[in-house]
């Protein structure tokens, strides 16, 4: 019997496995896919944002200012990449000037450092690439990037490291609430938790309901992007926000942490929690709004266009807390943007929830909220390459020409605590196919790879789990 | 540092060609670096035929052709290393790779020969829209599971694209027991061979929908089905002809990108219509001893170009190896006009004492058109061609004796007229 199931391995349900993992409890973390970061996680902006959209007095705003504070030694401790490059709501009319002070209001009283409003002239000196349309801008330099994928692949690593157990293909059907515990059903089989952590995004709703809690409501809010090439991940150096609006803050532009330029999201509320398909209608829409703020950009560079879904919930707010319901239910419900933003302060907030329910809980000596910074070959000097390549020689051999990654680094990604089952999920942490030829010249090497590591046929290689064998049958 | 006379990136049939060529002209020390596990290059995994008609006067399988060459190869002094990575390539002609057995090697060059070849366009820049399903794939990813894995990559196939490699592909599933329903093209024409439209897709029954793309893909986990849609003149679709057709495997066969990574890396200046180096009529790029031949130049149709060009690349190195370069040297650009895309080489030595050819594809389908090549203003030579097509490339030569008459604003234009 587990202490805790925490179910749901996107970026809230990895850093507060991470969390709670320096406690002395059983915990399992449950992801009814083949792999972390499979949800909203995956596909989106990547923004750390600095706390200026929610609501004045809102858990939102509190854990969104908390967690921008927390990001920079969080993403140090866990190596992952984080830039600290600031955020700039930009008007384009008297009206959304106005705006602009209300969010500047709103964004002082949530304790949002540093917040100004900058003239047309001194945004466009900061970004000129900008449209000479623009009237000003609301500038945040605390805001920031990070890849939320990266981030939870490291987290869930981390919480491995300290005794964590990830159970992933395992999909919670049914639970049972005895006087001691959940009897969760799942397709790995009956799982017995004491208490449960509802870290299931968009499918939230539904495993609350299953532990008989039916005051939540998620709905899947798809958003659509564009990743453009990195010849033009200079366009601008800040997140550029447009002015929001009651689906959300608009179509952004960004710079990624690996120098790509981001274009997106859509807002479009769907019924099929599973649907992540992009559209052309979709796609049309950020071509045409992006370029309201970055009139250069063109997605004609684009690289690849994904889908997201955010677990909207309807009252915009984290819905977070022992469940009424339920008292050995654990809900992080509702949890959309600023999510990513917040994860780190959700994950002490809720590891405040489990010290008050446990009561005294004692932390195990030996933990530790690190994880090791993986090899990149790619940004090695010459010299440290020889070095690498001398100690194991994987590291010699360039499988993704297009990003420069080794065999070794691939193996790696393999063999490490939660690591990748399938090629996205070699793809994920370690960019191999990821780059100008999307895996044209590795994928059927990283295929090769996976099915040796992993000790199968390479017809039992997935892209993403389930179905999504690459291979069918040998030819006759 | 090791040094060597020549260094040449890639062991395909450019690089093979080349460092042969080099060897026969009297280069001494020289280096193949290969990244894949054997020479051969994308020969080894094209086994139809085709290939040889031109250079050998026979039909060869591609394997066959690369095998000609790596058995001459192993008759030489030249050396080889396979699943070896160059990194970069330096202005002073210092090769950095690396590969398990030696670790990082740093080569100083006297000459280096860049023979990286190409790449297929990916799906990514198509900008589908739909699902992220596995089943999607380039042809040559295909081929390469069909023919050296030994593995089905699908069963119900769409083509997108009808590239060479997208051509080959349809025959080559529908042989192996797949059921190819249909080559959709986005223009009017296709960017592929004729004899491969007849032998891979007429011979065995598979539609050529032209003036079609794919707009849209199905399925979850795999593919299941893909939305076709006519376009318009402009390229975009046409509300109301979208068809849907199940399939489990969508390859796109949409056009190669040579891989000029290193050549950007070393500040070699490119030729935006050709994604290739600009190079002199000995195939030397802006950047002196540094040459660049076959696919990572200009994607060729036929390999037995690919040889051809690469001999006059390698003999280029030799002659600028041994110092027989020294010869007055004076430039001048050619010219595509109406209808030409582009030439290969982009400038041209008029003091060359040989005839030089140039190479070109044009940008649609002509027929019974003249190519004319116009030289200070003068036609030089009209030839009546029949058909003109985007997939064959066309060579016109400016023979020596023309050379001879020209000076520093003389210019060379090719063009397609009535």
């Amino acid at each position: 019997m587990y202490d805790i199931a925490i179910v749901g391995a996107g970026v809230t349900g990895a850093m507060t496995a991470r969390e709670l993992s320096r406690y002395n409890l059983r915990i399992a973390l449950l992801e009814k896919c083949n792999d972390v970061a499979m949800g909203a996680t995956k596909a989106n902006s990547g923004i750390v944002h600095a706390g200026f959209d929610a609501a004045e007095g809102s858990l939102m705003a509190k854990m969104n200012v908390e967690g921008c504070a927390l990001m920079p030694e969080t993403c140090e401790k866990l190596h992952v990449p984080y830039v600290n490059n600031g955020s700039l709501v930009v008007a384009f009319s008297d009206d959304e000037m106005k705006h602009l002070e209300v969010l500047l209001e709103r964004g002082k009283a949530n304790g949002v450092p540093e917040i100004s409003i900058l003239s047309k002239e001194e945004l466009l000196e900061k970004e000129p690439n900008l449209s000479p349309d623009s009237f000003g801008a609301l500038y945040a330099p605390t805001a920031g990037i990070v890849c939320p994928y990266e981030l939870t692949i490291a987290a869930a690593e981390c919480a491995v490291l300290n005794g964590v157990e990830f159970i992933r293909n395992c999909e919670v059907q049914a639970v049972e609430t005895t006087d001691e515990c959940f009897v969760l059903d799942t397709t790995q089989g009956k799982i017995e938790a004491k208490y449960v952590i509802n870290a299931a995004g968009v499918f939230s709703d539904d495993l609350a309901r299953m532990a008989g809690d039916d005051t939540i409501s998620i709905t899947a809010r798809k958003g659509e992007y564009f990743l453009l090439d990195r010849a033009v991940g200079n366009t601008v150096s800040h997140t550029i926000f447009q002015c929001p609006s009651k689906m959300g803050k608009g179509i952004l532009v960004s710079p990624t942490v690996d120098g790509n330029l981001l274009v997106g999201p859509t807002a479009e509320d769907i019924d099929d929690k599973t649907n992540v398909a992009t559209s052309n209608s979709g796609l049309n829409d950020v071509r045409k709004y992006a370029v309201k703020s970055v009139p250069s950009v063109n997605t004609r560079n684009a690289i690849t266009s994904f889908t997201g879904l955010r677990a909207h919930a309807a009252a915009h707010e984290f819905l977070i807390g022992v469940s009424e319901k339920n008292s050995r239910l654990i809900n992080a419900a509702g949890i959309e943007s600023p999510g990513l933003s917040s994860a780190p302060a959700i994950a002490k907030y809720i590891g405040e929830i489990v010290k008050s329910v446990f009561g005294e809980i004692e932390v195990k000596a030996d933990y530790d909220d690190t994880r090791e910074a993986p090899v990149r070959f790619r940004h090695m000097t010459d010299e440290e390459r020889a070095e690498l390549i001398k100690k194991n020689s994987a590291y010699g051999r360039i499988i993704c020409r297009c990003e420069t990654i080794t065999e070794g680094e691939i193996i790696d990604a393999i063999k490490a605590p939660a690591g990748a089952r399938d090629v996205d999920g070699v793809k994920r942490r370690t960019r191999a196919g990821m780059g100008r030829c999307q895996g044209g010249f590795c994928g059927s090497k990283v295929v090769e790879i996976l099915a040796r590591e992993l000790g199968c046929e390479i017809n039992e290689i997935t892209k993403f789990g389930g179905n999504s064998n690459i291979l069918f049958e040998k030819t006759k | 540092m090791l040094n060597y006379d020549l260094v040449v990136v890639g062991g395909g049939p450019a690089g093979m060609a080349a460092a042969l060529k080099a060897r026969e002209c009297g280069v001494e020390k020289i280096i193949v670096l290969e990244r894949a596990e054997t020479l051969g290059g994308i020969l080894e995994q094209c086994i139809h035929t085709g290939f040889g008609l031109h250079y050998f006067g026979e039909e060869l399988s591609g394997p066959e052709y690369a095998a000609k060459f790596i058995d001459m190869l192993k008759d030489t002094d030249i050396e080889v290393k396979v699943n070896t990575m160059v990194l970069s390539v330096s202005d002073d002609k210092v090769v950095t790779a690396v590969n398990t057995v030696d670790g990082l090697i740093q080569i100083k060059a006297t000459a280096v020969i860049l023979a990286m070849g190409c790449r297929e366009r990916p799906r990514g820049a198509l900008q589908i829209a739909g699902t992220r399903a596995s089943g999607i794939m380039t042809a040559g990813t295909a081929q390469k599971y069909v023919n050296i894995d030994g593995y089905m990559p699908g069963k119900k196939v769409v083509i997108l694209g009808s590239g060479d490699i997208g051509l080959i592909m349809a025959r080559r599933m529908t042989l192996e027991g797949a059921e190819v329903k249909v080559v959709c093209e986005l223009m009017p024409f296709s960017g592929g061979l004729t004899r491969n439209i007849v032998q891979c897709l007429d011979d065995f029954g598979i539609p050529l929908k032209l003036s079609t793309t794919v707009i849209e893909t199905h399925g979850k986990e795999r593919l299941e089905g893909v939305t076709i849609a006519k376009v318009d003149d402009r390229l975009q679709p046409i509300p109301g002809s979208e068809e849907y057709i199940e399939c489990d495997t969508l390859m796109l066969s949409v056009g190669l990108i040579p891989e000029n990574e290193l050549t950007k890396q070393a500040g070699i200046a490119l030729d935006n219509i050709t994604n290739g180096a600009v190079v002199n009529e000995m195939r030397e790029t802006d950047h002196e001893g540094i040459f660049a031949c076959g696919n990572v130049l200009q994607v060729h149709d036929l390999v037995d170009y690919v040889t051809l060009e690469s001999q006059i690349a390698g003999e280029g190195a030799a002659r600028y190896i041994l110092g027989k370069d020294t010869e007055e040297k004076v430039y001048i650009n050619t010219t595509p006009e109406n209808g030409v895309r582009y030439i290969v080489p982009q400038k041209v030595n008029i003091k060359s004492k040989e005839d030089i050819k140039l190479y070109f594809r044009v940008g649609a389908i002509y027929m019974n058109k003249k190519l004319t090549v116009e030289v200070d203003g003068k036609v030089i030579s009209s030839k009546k061609k029949v058909k003109l097509a985007p997939g064959e490339m066309e060579n016109v030569v400016i023979p020596a004796d023309i050379l001879a008459t020209l000076n520093e604003n003389s210019t060379i234009k090719v063009r397609v007229e009535e």
